[in-house]
């Protein structure tokens, strides 16, 4: 059987992602890349909590943050990953529309976020926290641009797989390709809870 | 659509700049690294021709400060990694029983970007100065270094790092995925387990010094204030981050190196390595250990006593792992039949040389001690001593060893002998008397000293010494044009090797294994002869073989970071955003165009096979 | 052997540079880890060549002997024994090695009979200051003998290391005042002039960035004290010098109590052991070095004056009579 055929409901795999040998290694890199992410992350962390108290002249963590957006942002992103969920089920039981439908869904949120983001950013440099400003401003804006960038490449990302397999149903090539984004935007949203509690929440309270 | 594609022979520029196979990649990582290792070479000689005597006005103080931060660099990042690299490709997916990586495409991406890397940090050269700040990299030295030098190092080490990180990804996934039938762990060589913990380490290393490379940049290009103690920033975080990739980075060079010395030691001895398990088991605690003694490379740094003596123990415990290793090669050659061809002189070479560096390191774990060794030329012995005596000595063994399997030639044995000779002479004689120089009150990373200082007669031996090191790898290169000849046409299993990349006939077919091979035990090939067998049992009846297509992608995707990064470096936007659209264009054509690769059928292949190509 | 290997390392270099003739009581006690260490390493080196020389001696292949080796697995016992004796030697090794850590490292504040200094390395020389003094000077660390002297660092600029391989092993100049470090350093019971180096690269006069050490009896160090704090920038017999020295070094040199202090401070400049803290303390390097300071140190931060010749003889007459007398 050709790979890239669309899968009828009698031929369908269990896991239509790690069917093929391709799909089982996509799988598993994918998985590694994010092993490899996750020290990314952490480094960045590591240097915004050793630098987070050195603001300078500049506003202070508990002075500038405004958590109702914060808040709201960490909404969307936290449904939006609840809607891949949705669109994976989909995928996994072989239902194109109602997993495309998710998956704009999950598109729509993360550009939310995104907007919000800028909002802030700019609202941020408005008060007095530019880039280069102080350590504080320099480490917050890289964690948290690190992480918006992230957002932004899963959102062109996600653009890109959904114009490409449009009209071409579930096949053993693209199932593995939409199941990898859905894993990469779980990561995404998992790092921002971390930005949200140790930026945000620790920033507010401490 | 996968096409049934005829059996071709390909050349030609095209096929190199297109290839994903990975015996070629294989190829192009090795003479990509021979061609920066000689780079390298070239700068070492003029920093030993400077320092041949006191006071030397060779080079200025400033080009001798570009000559050891490039030579350091480019030794570490752009020799050793991609020859290491030039092997894992050569010779795991064969030891393992595969007929490519996991991810032949992306194989190609590692090796373009790595290459670029290296151009990129070597056309600092002809653009205004070359980085001067060590391949340490130190802040403010580096951030507040003038020119656009440190620019090149930071941007060629991030699109360099870029290729090395997924080049580790696609090795753990081919190890984990790609193993033919009854090929265990357990029962996988050495080398491939010393590959498979060395992309390990990769991966979990350098994101660390990405990030660390992002911070320089940023410091560098927007003004950012992580390193600058006037607005908060701190010059430490960098010692961190560097060394918390650095340790590693010893160890990602190292361990393939240990894998190849295994395969040496046991072959030539004819016998199976001695203690197997342990050897495995030591491999995996060193990569371990190895992010829990970064410390140690900052004793000076006043990070105080406890941090310090948590680490000197540490650092004391990998010892014992490599111990294992030494003494399990002494036993591997104890009652063998040892046949002193080149490959094993440069293993033997290689134990006890490894060994003085390895107790030097030791010495080196002591904080107290460390005050007086840290930055003196004792360093500068001791890490020549493992990366020299030890990495390069087990490359060599290597590329005398797996020299047929790649170019389907056997290097002359007589010159190999010379150039083992001339350089392992040369080699100590370099580096033997820098301890001394280093106890005797020489600091590194200076270009001069001043005479009356009892400092003048070992400097000059080591001169001489390094001329040595250069003569014989002057003979390393007239060995290698001199195989170009078909006199020099390997026979059917050269060495009695044990492995399955001694099954196959040379050359190696394009597609490795007309059968994937059934592996019975430990050295799969061995076992098979020593039950009278010619052949690896097949695990599968003769078929079609899939392959992938051959891609110009991963080419234009590395040059657009390259673009991009002069584009950061001149701060022009449009130069950055012509050369990111390249690399996203070729990313997203990537992404749209189905590539299912073709089939060989399955009559050529019986064809092959029955003309003894496969 | 231990007797041995000191004496194999002494004589080795020069007596006032070498970490292996250390002087102070903190670079004998690194010294004797020195030894320690490399004892056992000895040790372990013995072992293992001794085993190598049996093997490359007694099983190389003969000719004619077509007969495959015995397929050995492995030795539980040999193992076993390979794990346990490298670690017996490593804790060894490593219980003085915590010992002497936290030894030889000093808190912030100085002990009751201790001397502080604080050292701050520039681009390309040292400060010394003598907090209780008053005292700042450069380039030659003047201290009396037997004395522990607790040392703060820091940095004016990027990082340097501060080494004086034969009384105490190196530690770093950090930037900024949250990486401030400390140490001790002990100036053992002779006087003498101990070599001192930068060891950390710091640009493109990092090779050059060299000091002293005087270590002066107590006497000697009370009177250089007392005159240092009575020393001024006048010189009746050289009225030309001072008058160039004035208008064109003292905004960044300081002398007496006069001056700037970005350059290194002047005072008692007749004394001292070297010019930049590397030439020969004569006229002729001391010309070479106001006509033009990049050529003999590049990089540094003082600018070419381009003074007229006279001029230059002047300051230079000037600055060589700049002795610390008793007055």
């Amino acid at each position: 059987m050709e790979t890239n055929q669309r899968l009828t409901d009698d031929h369908f795999p269990e896991n239509p992602e790690k069917a093929t040998l391709d799909g089982k290694n996509k799988f598993l890199g994918f998985w590694l890349f994010l092993g490899g992410e996750t020290v990314l992350f952490a480094t960045l962390f590591a240097v915004y909590i050793g630098l987070r108290d050195n603001h300078m002249d500049g506003p202070s963590a508990k002075e500038l943050f405004q958590l109702p957006t914060v808040f709201l942002a960490t909404m969307l992103l936290l449904t939006s990953s609840l809607t891949s969920v949705y669109a994976v089920l989909a995928l996994k039981q072989n239902k194109v529309k109602s997993m495309i439908g998710w998956f704009l869904v999950t598109l729509l949120l993360g550009l939310g976020f995104l907007g919000l983001e800028v909002y802030e950013f700019i609202e941020y440099v408005h008060e007095g926290h530019t880039f280069t400003k102080s350590a504080f401003s320099s480490s917050f804006y890289t964690l948290v641009g690190f992480h918006g960038g992230h957002v932004l490449f899963g959102c062109l990302w996600l653009v890109t797989l959904l114009l490409r397999n449009w009209n071409r149903g579930i096949t053993l090539t693209n199932a593995p390709k939409y199941y990898l984004f859905a894993l990469y935007w779980h990561f995404v949203d998992v790092v921002w809870v971390f930005i949200f509690t140790v930026v945000y929440l620790m920033g507010k309270v401490g | 659509m996968s096409t049934l594609a005829s059996h071709s022979k390909k050349s030609g520029l095209m096929d190199w700049l297109t290839t994903v196979d990975h015996k070629k990649i294989g190829i192009l990582y090795l003479v990509a690294g021979g061609l920066f290792f000689i780079i390298g070479g070239i700068e070492a000689m003029f920093m030993r021709i400077q320092l041949f005597k006191p006071e030397n006005d060779f080079v200025s103080a400033d080009m001798f400060n570009q000559l050891l931060t490039m030579h350091g660099t480019t030794m570490i990042f752009f020799a050793a990694m991609p020859l290491i690299f030039a092997f894992m490709n050569a010779v795991v997916p064969l030891q393992i029983g595969a007929r490519d990586v996991a991810f032949p495409f992306v194989n190609a991406l590692g090796f373009w970007l790595f290459f670029f890397g290296g151009v990129m940090l070597n056309a600092s050269w002809l653009l205004g100065g070359a980085p001067d700040a060590g391949w340490t990299g130190y802040a403010p030295l580096s951030t507040t270094s003038l020119g656009s030098g440190v620019d090149f190092y930071v941007l060629g080490l991030q699109i360099s790092g870029a290729g090395t990180l997924i080049g580790g990804i696609n090795f753990l996934v081919t190890i984990i995925n790609m193993r033919a039938p009854g090929m265990s762990f357990m029962r996988m060589p050495l080398f491939t387990w010393t590959s498979f913990v060395t992309s390990g380490l990769i991966l979990f290393a350098f994101p660390p010094l990405t990030i660390g490379l992002f911070m320089l940049m940023f410091e560098r290009v927007f003004d950012a204030n992580f390193f600058n103690p006037d607005n908060g920033g701190n010059i430490l975080i960098w010692e961190h981050i560097f060394w918390i990739f650095g340790h590693p980075e010893v160890y990602i060079l190292i361990l393939p190196s240990f894998g190849a010395i295994s395969e040496v030691v046991s072959t030539f001895s004819k016998k199976r390595l001695f203690g197997y398990s342990a050897m495995v088991f030591a491999t995996v605690l060193i990569g371990f250990l190895g992010f829990m003694v970064w410390v140690h490379h900052m004793f000076t740094a006043g990070l105080g006593p406890i941090a310090n003596s948590i680490f000197a123990v540490a650092t004391m415990a990998i010892a014992v792992p490599t111990g294992v290793k030494i003494f399990n090669w002494l036993f591997t050659m104890w009652g063998g039949k040892i046949v002193f061809s080149t490959a094993m002189l440069w293993a033997v070479g290689f134990i006890p040389t490894f060994v003085m560096g390895g107790v030097t390191g030791v010495m080196l774990a002591i904080p107290s001690a460390d005050y007086q060794f840290h930055d003196s030329y004792f360093v500068v012995a001791h890490f020549h001593y493992v990366i020299v005596g030890g990495v390069v000595l087990g490359l060599f063994a290597g590329l005398y060893y797996w020299y047929p399997r790649m170019f389907n030639r056997v290097l002359n044995e007589t010159l190999g002998k010379i150039h083992f000779w001339t350089f392992f002479i040369g080699f100590h004689l370099t580096f033997f008397p820098q301890h001394f120089l280093g106890l005797m009150g020489m600091p590194r990373r200076v270009f001069t000293y001043l005479s009356g200082q009892d400092l003048d007669d070992l400097n000059l031996i080591s001169t001489v010494g390094a001329l040595l090191m250069a003569v014989g790898t002057i003979v390393l290169f007239i060995n290698v044009i001199i195989s170009t000849s078909k006199k020099y046409a390997p026979s059917e299993d050269p060495w009695n090797g044990r492995t399955l990349e001694w099954a196959i006939p040379f050359p190696t077919p394009e597609y490795n294994f007309a059968q994937t091979p059934l592996v019975r035990g430990l050295d799969p090939f061995w076992l098979e002869k020593m039950a009278g067998n010619k052949k690896m049992t097949p695990a599968e009846p003769v078929g079609d073989i899939h392959m992938p297509n051959g891609s110009i992608l991963p080419l234009f995707m590395s040059i657009g970071l390259f673009v991009a990064a002069f584009g950061a470096i001149y701060k022009s936007i449009l130069v950055g955003v012509i050369g990111l659209a390249i690399t996203f264009l070729c990313m997203f054509l990537r992404s749209v165009i189905d590539d299912h690769g073709y089939h060989i059928h399955k009559k050529e292949v019986e064809e092959d096979m029955k003309e003894g190509r496969s | 052997m231990f007797a041995m290997l000191a004496l194999l390392l002494m004589g080795c270099g020069d007596p006032t540079l070498s970490t292996l003739l250390p002087q102070g009581e903190v670079a004998k006690s690194q010294y004797s880890l020195m030894v320690l260490s490399l004892a056992i390493m000895i040790f372990v080196l013995l072992v293992v060549f001794i085993i190598y020389a049996i093997v490359l001696v007694r099983f190389r292949q003969k000719k004619g002997d077509d007969s495959i080796p015995e397929q050995v697995e492995g030795s539980h016992t040999l193992e076993i024994l390979w794990t346990a004796i490298p670690i017996v030697l490593l804790i060894i090794l490593a219980v003085p090695t915590v010992i002497h850590t936290f030894n030889v490292s000093a808190k912030e504040k100085a002990g009751k009979n201790e001397l502080s200094i604080k050292v701050t390395g520039h681009q390309y020389w040292w400060q010394f200051e003598y907090p209780k003094d008053e005292i700042a000077t450069a380039q030659e660390l003047v201290l009396p003998v037997n004395t522990k002297v607790h040392v703060e660092l820091t940095s004016a600029d990027l990082i340097h290391s501060f080494w004086v391989p034969s009384l105490a092993g190196k530690t770093d100049t950090n930037p900024g005042d949250h990486n401030k470090n400390y140490m001790w350093l002990d100036t053992g019971s002779k006087t003498g002039v101990y070599k001192g180096k930068c060891a950390e690269l710091c640009g493109a006069s990092h090779a050059l960035m060299d000091f002293k050490v005087k270590v002066v009896s107590k006497e000697d160090y009370e009177a250089w004290k007392t005159n240092f704090k009575s020393a001024t920038a006048k010189s009746a017999d050289q009225a030309q010098g001072q008058e160039v020295f004035k208008k064109n070094c003292l905004s960044c040199h300081a002398i007496g109590k006069e001056g700037g202090s970005t350059g290194p401070n002047l005072t008692g400049f007749g004394d001292k052991e070297k010019i930049a803290g590397i030439l020969d303390h004569n006229k002729d390097n001391l010309k070479k070095w106001i006509r033009d300071p990049q050529k003999i140190k590049p990089g540094n931060n003082m600018p070419k004056l381009n003074l007229q010749d006279d001029d230059i003889e002047a300051v230079a007459d000037y600055l060589l009579k700049m002795k610390l007398e008793n007055k």
